[in-house]
């Protein structure tokens, strides 16, 4: 079997840019079992028959966090050949917390020492022969960020692995705790494998949950150690975990006492650049600067240049590439397939259907990358969990955090990059709370929408525009509020305890491989589910019963798509829209929420129409009455998003469960939502029925319950 | 006694307990804020919540919810 090397370090320890360095372009992302979290292998480079295996960037071994938790049962049941300890040296103490933990695995350990070069820089000095004697474990000095002292790493994890020599712990605990532990080896461990039963014996006393039920103990010897445990615990005025961890620490103390000399100085640049990027004046102007700029340069310009071009040129009517006038690909491959006498139901599958699909995906993907550009840069530097701080006060309100200001801020362009754009939330429940709530802000392809309302029933009224950022906005709050409520977003409240690195300037290389690999997986994750929503809708538009036969129809009125509006209009009478012709815009809304209008366009006689819809505004104001459009733009504005956001939501759900609770939460949401609207708002002007009115003010009643009443504490 | 969360900045505590338990406590503590630890409040954020400190060479933040947790002398 291949030798398996685990990659284990603190966040911000230079993990992810060592891993890169140690495979090069040999790595392949997943999952790990079972859970969300991402699981990077790689194979060694020039050693094709070694694995590494990228854990979770963690602070501790405890059972409290996903990342610590997958990255603990790896290592007790999977049991790799050798334990790869990444420290950052310029953070001594609070990264060898974790070696402390790791040396207990019974495994063997190498620590790499990263980040030498700063420490010098500094003027600082470590002793890495003194640190390995005191840790009993071999220590390299690395600089993984200019790749040095890599090749010794790797030959001393290789060499160790060829010894074969299980690292024994250094550390000891006090006598009183000492006592306990062999005694709940003795009466508890008798059948975990030696080189395990210290570890076990450790989160025993530590009363870990999630191994004292994994080991199955029986009830009488699980009493008496918690007897023992109790009364170590008087006896030293301390709860065990905390014993245990206040050990570990004194251990370090005394480890770096004699190995660590830390030239005594003021400020050094990062804590400089601080003071004026967190500055209680200045933090907030800043912070608004970069906002700016990420928005200005990923949705307004750049990003959008590059994204126009793709949806309007290659994938769209015409090309022009270095003044040459050529046809976009779907008029050169209809052209094509014209020419060899294709079926005409095929040229519409493969233009249409196919085409369009994967220029669906692929559109996207210039805006993003631009935004993960951007995102990487901002992660790496540092500046991201600043926005964190900088935010958190506002967002943890509703159960999100400081960084979801991002996504809805990208939100306002265009919900897809928004929604990839919430991987730099650590949090899992934070994380789902941002993607379920972002596309409430109205993004770009919902603008249409919105003129077309305005302009057919409210005679372009100011008013109308500014309310459906409001209505989103609130859409967030309520949401927030209310999930955060839900057994879906209770449990252990996430510390916020967080971490504020050093500021510094990421490489070129790990930037760009950052923005690619997330780009990447959209459209391996994202991409399958647009691209073949977008045929399937493609078959439900193009075809239908047509002179008594099915077949591709002309008239749209005919099609599969138009039936199934027909079936299923009714839903939508109580939110005064249920008209066939509404609940296809709706459908079609699906595919991109521009899309509506031109349905609309289509559905009332107009072959093509402006982007706001001006041609129908008459045969709207025919349809609607003011309060049902409006009721019609709300749940249009709330609704499941398009195709392309529903595959991001599902590839940062990462779980089949989330993504269909996401979307019906959004769908019925939105529906609760206009349906207030148009019933209250009917009682109010008097056109209304009673019972309808009735009913959405209890529904009101029961949002602003669901709003202020007390969640049920969660034991 | 003194908490974390109304302490001066700028002035060297050093804890004298941590309250709380589970999850909250145990992620104080792997952070590195134990016993007889030294820490510096070195700001607030502009929102006037949370807080950044130094502790054991590098910067942390918490919120004062968790602050309040922790005892200093």
């Amino acid at each position: 079997m291949d030798l398996r090397i685990a990659l284990a370090g603190n966040p911000n320890s230079g993990k992810t840019t060592l891993f890169n360095a140690l495979t090069g372009l040999n790595q392949y992302v997943g999952n790990w079992p079972g859970v969300t979290v991402e699981k990077k292998e790689g194979r060694l480079k020039n050693h094709n028959d070694v694995k590494v295996v990228d854990l979770p960037g963690i602070y501790s071994l405890s059972p409290y966090t996903l990342e610590e938790v997958v990255s603990r049962d790896y290592l007790i049941s999977e049991r790799p050949d050798i334990i790869l300890n990444i420290v950052d040296a310029s953070n001594l103490e609070r990264n060898l917390y974790l070696t402390t933990q790791l040396t207990e695995l019974g495994l063997p350990v190498v620590i790499a020492l990263n980040m030498m070069d700063v420490v010098k820089k500094n003027g600082d000095q470590i002793d890495s022969k003194a640190l390995s004697k005191k840790l009993g474990v071999p220590v390299c000095e690395i600089s993984a960020l200019k790749e040095e002292g890599i090749k010794e790493a790797v030959d001393t994890v290789l060499k160790s692995v060829k010894d074969n020599k299980v690292t024994i712990p250094t550390h000891s605990y006090s006598n009183e705790i000492e006592e306990v532990l062999a005694d709940i080896t003795e009466k508890a461990l008798a059948n975990v494998p030696k080189e395990v039963q210290r570890w076990h014996a450790i989160k025993l006393f530590e009363r870990d949950s999630k191994i004292t039920e994994k080991l199955n103990i029986d009830s009488r010897a699980l009493s008496q150690i918690e007897n023992d445990i109790c009364k170590v615990e008087k006896e030293l005025d301390d709860d065990s975990e905390s014993l245990i961890t206040n050990e570990r620490y004194l251990f370090i103390n005394n480890v770096i006492d004699g190995s660590y000399k830390k030239k005594r100085k003021g400020e050094t640049t990062s804590d400089k650049i601080d003071k004026i990027v967190t500055n209680r004046f200045l933090a907030l102007p800043i912070f608004a600067v970069v906002m700016f700029l990420v928005y200005y340069i990923s949705i307004s310009t750049v990003g959008t240049w590059m994204t126009d071009w793709v949806n309007d040129c290659l994938f769209g009517d015409e090309l022009s590439l270095f003044g040459l006038a050529l046809p976009g690909i779907p008029a050169a491959v209809t052209s094509l397939l014209e020419s060899i006498n294709c079926a005409d139901w095929l040229i519409g599958l493969i233009v249409d259907g196919i085409i369009g699909g994967v220029g669906a995906v692929l559109g996207f993907l210039p805006q993003m990358l631009v935004l993960f550009l951007f995102l990487a840069f901002l992660e790496g530097c540092g500046y991201m969990a600043r926005v964190a701080f900088i935010m958190d006060r506002i967002f943890r309100k509703f159960g999100l955090s400081g960084k979801s200001f991002i996504p809805m801020l990208i939100g306002t362009g265009c919900g897809v990059p928004a929604i990839m754009a919430s991987r730099t939330i650590e949090n899992i429940r934070d994380r789902r709370m941002t993607i379920i709530t972002t596309t409430f802000i109205p993004c770009g392809a919902k603008l249409p929408i919105i003129a077309l309302i305005a302009g057919a029933l409210f005679d372009g009224a100011w008013w109308v525009a500014p309310s459906s950022y409001f209505i989103g906005i609130i859409a967030i709050v309520v949401s927030g509020i209310i999930l955060k409520k839900t057994k879906l977003f209770s449990g252990d409240p996430a510390p916020f305890v967080m971490e504020l690195p050093q500021y510094h300037i990421p490489t070129v290389s790990s930037v760009l491989r950052s923005m690619w690999e997330r780009g990447y997986s959209f459209i391996k994750k994202a991409g399958t589910i647009i691209l073949l929503s977008a045929i399937v809708l493609w078959f439900l538009q193009a075809f239908g019963v047509e002179d008594g036969s099915f077949m591709m129809v002309e008239d749209l009125n005919n099609s599969i798509l138009a039936f199934i509006g027909n079936l299923i209009s009714w839903i939508f009478i109580p939110l005064g829209w249920g008209n066939w012709e509404m609940a296809v815009a709706t459908i079609t809304g699906l595919i991109a929420k521009e899309n509506v209008v031109s349905t609309f366009g289509i559905l009332f006689g107009f072959a093509e129409v402006a982007e706001d819809g001006a041609e129908i505004w008459g045969t709207m104001a025919q349809a609607f009455t003011s309060l049902s459009g409006f009721s019609f733009l709300v749940f249009n504005l709330l609704c499941a998003p398009c195709f392309a956001a529903i595959g991001a939501i599902k590839r940062e759900m990462n779980d089949k469960k989330w993504l269909a609770i996401a979307i019906s939460y959004q769908c019925i949401f939105a529906y609760i939502v206009s349906f207030m609207i148009y019933q209250i708002g009917s009682l109010i002007v008097g056109s209304g029925n009673i019972i309808g009115g009735l009913l959405g003010i209890v529904v009101f009643a029961a949002m602003i319950y669901l709003l202020i009443c007390k969640p049920k504490s969660v034991n | 006694m003194t908490t974390l969360k109304d302490i001066q900045m700028g002035v060297k505590y050093k804890v004298a307990q941590i309250n709380g338990s589970g999850a909250v406590k145990r992620r104080i503590m792997d952070m590195g804020i134990t016993k007889g630890t030294e820490l510096v409040v070195r700001k607030v954020a502009p929102l006037g919540d949370p807080i950044e400190l130094t502790v054991r060479g590098y910067e942390l933040s918490i919120r004062k919810n968790d602050a309040e947790l922790i005892i200093v002398e």
